[in-house]
């Protein structure tokens, strides 16, 4: 079966699993065209990566995963063992530009044209011309540290200066440096370095029984851990071929929309705290805490890590279960409701939210901004609504969008997202079906591959996975969506004043572990 | 101000008990004497640092601050920068990424001083080990007094832990 890609010029082949997924060969040199085709169709990018194919007897390979009406295109392009180079595409698509220089770092596959060459993910753990996600790599292998000279990139004028912030932050966060280039109070530059968590995710994946990988899956971004567990369960149960029971789907949603609901909590906590509003902080994390206490006792985990698992998932709700999570979540509709209107009548909240922050629409649709932070500027992409799986067919869920993308619109999309959460939780919990928790999912045999794609409450988490020829993990590439949301924050924050920076940050709250992999 | 003070009066205080040391979650002898444990008295500073977690300890530090637990009425509070902290709160694994910063971070940190490590990570590298990118447990790279295993563990957890490195050896006979 063939796709309609007939504008793009390729013949793709339907894979396996329920997601809309398509898988297309192509040589390097068609790569250009196909951009260029994909950009010209409003195509978005979703993922950059590459391949050791070396054990095959082949060199390396370069992966495009495209988001295009008829569903996802994921094309690969072999390139020779010598010299494996193809042409960049990060001009068509700035997001590649980071995603191209990590595959070097990673596999010494080589972007032609890439405007920056710099180095992305390695820093000093490793020595330039070692790649670790080639197979002759060893995983276990350590290094001294090695010298991590960097260059930034330098803003010179009159009364010009420059505040490095990082890697280790003031607050609880994770690790990153941020180069400012002030005048004034004002940021006229901001320059971010990350890769400061690169723990060898993708390596280690290569390392795991297929089976095994999901509780890795489930920690490569410990605040979105269902909706990579579930992504990395639906790739996998992709490439076997198998689909899990349709009581296992609706509790998969179960947990993804709790997952969505209990971090939009939190950081509306943390974004009335950012404005000096620390009643909204003690309010909103006092809620947080009440579900994640229900979820512990209903789910056995307060972030319900490991509930997603290969084939479906670990445990059934008690009889009683449905009706204590429905007590709760209207008793936490009825407070955000309260606290909605605080915030909203709040001048001194509002004061800072409104127009601060903001990327416009065409600048987010030139980013490829996604998530909900892409639905705050008018991207108004959600896969639950786009593609939808079981049990999102059957929900017709209602997409939160706002054009104005400042502080104050990702805000907004939080509060409207819980609403919709809330709702979509009753329902599924109201027509609850009968039957198996799991199956066996596998064999995994050589060659076969799949991905998995889910609407985290971040943004949409993407999963790609090939088999090797013994049934093992050939590849797996986990994309987080804050690869496309860090290089939007850098402009987001331009012509603001730099106190303002924590909170247009928490206002995005991209994930650094998510992309260093 | 009327809906606030309303919805502040309407939830009262949820402030829970706060937890026992935890004489097991020692990795080696009280370093500090008594005379300093009690100077530090119930005014402790931490600094936290992520060394390479998924940032799933990240959120039950966080919780830590959240009503429930409210670890500031104990006389403990993140402080922004090592300088002024007591103790350092580390999650893991420390990815070579990290290292050179946390132990800049440690240097920084003025004597005494004392390290608590958080999560199944900090106390064994956890999920993801040791490799060519990870160094595996906190204690791979500074002394540690105090390690919390859990993946990743309760706020309850964490503010034992952090009781338990303050504690002297009267405490742990309580």
């Amino acid at each position: 079966m063939t796709a309609p890609f007939a504008p793009l010029g390729i013949e793709a082949r339907r894979l396996p699993g329920a997601l809309p997924a398509w898988h297309a060969d192509l040589a390097p040199s068609g790569l250009r065209a196909l951009a260029e085709a994909a950009k010209a169709g409003n195509a978005r990018l979703v993922a950059l990566w590459g391949s050791d194919e070396t054990l095959r007897g082949a060199g390396f390979a370069v992966h495009l995963a495209l988001a295009l009406p008829a569903g996802l295109l994921w094309v690969r392009a072999a390139l020779e063992r010598e010299h494996p180079r193809y042409p960049g595409i990060a001009d068509l698509y700035p997001a590649a530009a980071r995603m191209q220089r990590a595959a070097y770092d990673l596999v010494g596959i080589h972007a032609r044209d890439n405007r920056d060459q710099r180095k992305w993910l390695r820093h000093g753990a490793w020595p330039g011309g070692e790649f670790p996600l080639r197979k002759a790599f060893d995983g276990g292998a350590s290094f001294p540290a090695g010298e991590d000279r960097y260059p930034f990139v330098r803003v010179e004028g009159d009364g010009v200066h420059e505040i490095g912030v990082g890697p280790v932050h003031a607050g609880t966060i994770e690790p990153g440096h941020f180069r400012f280039s002030i005048v004034g109070e004002k940021v006229l530059r901001l320059e971010e370095r990350l890769g400061y968590k690169h723990k060898g995710i993708e390596k280690r994946f290569e390392s795991l029984a297929p089976e095994e990988g999901a509780r890795l899956a489930g920690r490569v971004s410990g605040d979105s851990t269902v909706a990579y567990a579930w992504a990395y369960c639906m790739a996998l149960e992709a490439a076997c071929d198998v689909e899990s029971p349709a009581r296992a789907a609706a509790l998969r949603a179960v947990a993804l929309e709790l997952e969505r609901i209990a971090n939009h909590l939190g950081d509306l906590g943390y974004l009335g705290n950012d404005v000096a509003l620390s009643f909204g902080f003690a309010q909103f994390w006092r809620l947080k805490e009440d579900l994640l206490r229900l979820n512990d006792e209903l789910f056995g985990h307060r972030y319900l890590m490991d509930f997603v698992v290969p084939g479906g998932v670990a445990g059934d709700l008690a009889s009683d279960a449905p009706r204590r999570l429905l007590d709760a979540l209207s008793r936490i509709e009825d407070e955000v409701g309260t606290l909605r209107t605080i915030y909203d009548e709040h001048a001194g909240a509002q004061d800072r939210f409104i127009m601060t922050g903001q990327v416009t629409p065409e600048l987010a649709a030139n980013l490829g901004l996604t998530g909900l932070a892409g639905r705050a500027s008018g991207q108004a992409h959600d896969l639950r609504v786009d593609y939808p799986v079981a049990p999102y067919r059957d929900l017709a869920v209602r997409i939160a969008e706002h054009i104005r993308g400042d502080v104050a619109a990702r805000v907004s999309v939080r509060f409207e997202e819980i609403a919709e959460s809330l709702r979509l939780v009753r329902a599924l919990l109201a027509a609850l079906p009968g039957g198996r928790l799991r199956v066996v999912a596998g064999p995994l045999r050589a060659g076969q591959r799949g991905c998995g794609w889910v609407e985290g409450w971040r943004g949409d988490v993407f999963v790609a996975l090939e088999a090797a020829d013994d049934g093992s993990l050939h590849r797996v590439h986990p994309r987080d969506p804050s690869w496309q949301n860090w290089p939007a924050l850098e402009r987001a924050v331009l012509g603001n004043i730099v106190p303002d920076f924590p909170l247009i940050n928490k206002s995005f709250n991209l994930s650094y572990s998510g992309h260093d992999l | 101000m009327y809906r606030i003070l309303k919805q502040i009066a309407k939830t009262g205080i949820v402030t829970e008990a706060a937890p026992a040391t935890d004489e097991r979650l020692r990795e080696v002898g009280q370093r500090l004497e008594a005379a300093i444990l009690a100077r530090f008295g119930r005014s402790l500073a931490i600094r936290h640092v992520d060394a390479g977690s998924c940032n799933g300890c990240e959120l039950e530090i966080h919780a830590c601050n959240s009503p429930y637990y409210n670890l500031e009425r104990l006389g403990m509070r993140f402080v922004a920068s090592p300088r002024h902290a007591d103790l350092l709160l580390v999650t893991g694994p420390v990815s070579a990424n990290m290292e050179t910063a946390l132990r800049r971070t440690y240097e920084a940190t003025p004597e005494p001083k004392l390290v608590v490590a958080i999560g199944d990570c900090g106390c064994s590298g956890g999920v993801f080990g040791e490799s060519y990118a990870s160094r595996g447990a906190v204690s791979r790279v500074l002394p540690v007094d105090v390690a919390v295993p859990g993946c990743p563990p309760r706020p309850i957890a964490i503010i034992q832990g952090i009781l338990t490195a303050i504690s002297g050896k009267s405490a742990a006979s309580r």
